[in-house]
């Protein structure tokens, strides 16, 4: 089981660009002291009707990445986690249009994973390989007050020359996001 | 920071970069990032690797993210490509053990040898 959300976070998001999504979106909100509600949007290959219902099955891979293995843990860990601390799931796709969970957790619960750091989550996501975009759209709403931030990862590569394999770049984009997620408290 | 002030401390650093002569002498550090390196923790072995890299100023290297290689039971795994030195699989690493990677691998061209999980699973595919 994943010790925070951002695990579960770069786990769906990593099945997204595995789908040869040419964009993924990660809308999270937070409403301080109430609830997490996430959105993952991708347009990638997306899954029949029948698929969908085995996702949500651990032994159930898609024979691609483990040929003899059967088992596939990253949606039924996210599935349980949301269910044990109350939260709601729900996932829709379309074969060759892309796949939507949309899931929330309750901050009051004492089940909930903690967030843990979203900016590194959006940073694994940015480093996985595959020339897709990835959109974060962060909230957090506290006290009637909404302050927020939207990174592109085509935006962020560019800044940084056009490459985000080098060490020093993966710091700088490091630091960037992390700048962005202090700005909101 | 917004993204200009990225960009300018990128120029800063291109300078620098475009000093070296690589021919092909980068350092790859591959961290498994599948389900299994996720729950094991992989993400504080990916920080603690990029914050050390920086902190000792060690260049040429490339860090990148890979899928599961089939060696769940000794997650998190990285794979560290040295010139000169045998391509080999970590197992059980944590942020401790990067940072001995860096110091003893990398820099010193020294195996950490109670860490070595040699080859991918076989019947993992790429």
């Amino acid at each position: 089981m994943h010790a925070e959300i951002a695990d579960f976070l770069v786990d769906c998001l990593q099945n997204s660009v595995e789908a040869k999504a040419a964009k993924v979106i990660l809308n999270y909100t937070e409403y301080v002291g109430d609830r997490i509600e996430v959105e993952i949007i991708d347009n990638g290959c997306g899954m029949t009707p029948a698929i969908l219902k085995k996702i949500q099955d651990p032994f159930f891979t898609d024979g691609t990445k483990h040929v003899k293995r059967k088992v596939g843990l990253g949606i039924p860990f996210l599935m349980q986690a949301v269910s044990l601390s109350g939260g709601q799931f729900h996932v829709e796709s379309e074969v060759g249009k892309g796949t939507k969970f949309s899931f929330s957790f309750d901050l009051k619960n004492i089940d909930t994973p903690p967030q843990g750091d979203l900016s590194a989550a959006a940073l694994q996501t940015m480093m996985f390989d595959g020339d897709f975009e990835f959109e974060f759209n962060r909230k957090r709403i506290a006290d009637g007050e909404e302050k927020g931030y939207t990174v592109l990862r085509t935006e962020l590569i560019d800044a940084l020359g056009g490459d985000l394999s080098d060490a020093s770049s993966i710091k700088l984009a490091k630091d960037f996001l992390r700048s962005q997620e202090e700005d909101l408290v | 920071m917004t993204l200009e002030a990225l960009r300018a401390l990128r120029e800063g650093k291109k300078a620098e970069i475009d000093r070296r002569e690589t021919d092909g002498k980068d350092v790859h550090i591959i961290i498994g990032m599948g389900t299994c390196g996720i729950a094991a923790g992989a993400k504080q072995v990916l920080e603690a690797f990029i914050d050390e890299i920086a902190a000792k100023k060690i260049e040429n290297v490339t860090v990148k993210q890979t899928g599961c290689m089939g060696l769940c039971y000794v997650e998190p795994t990285v794979e560290v490509k040295v010139p000169g030195m045998p391509d080999t699989i970590y197992g059980k690493v944590d942020a401790d053990v990067a940072r001995k990677i860096l110091k003893d691998h990398v820099v010193g061209k020294k195996l950490v040898s109670d860490h070595i999980f040699d080859r991918p699973s076989t019947d993992i595919l790429k």
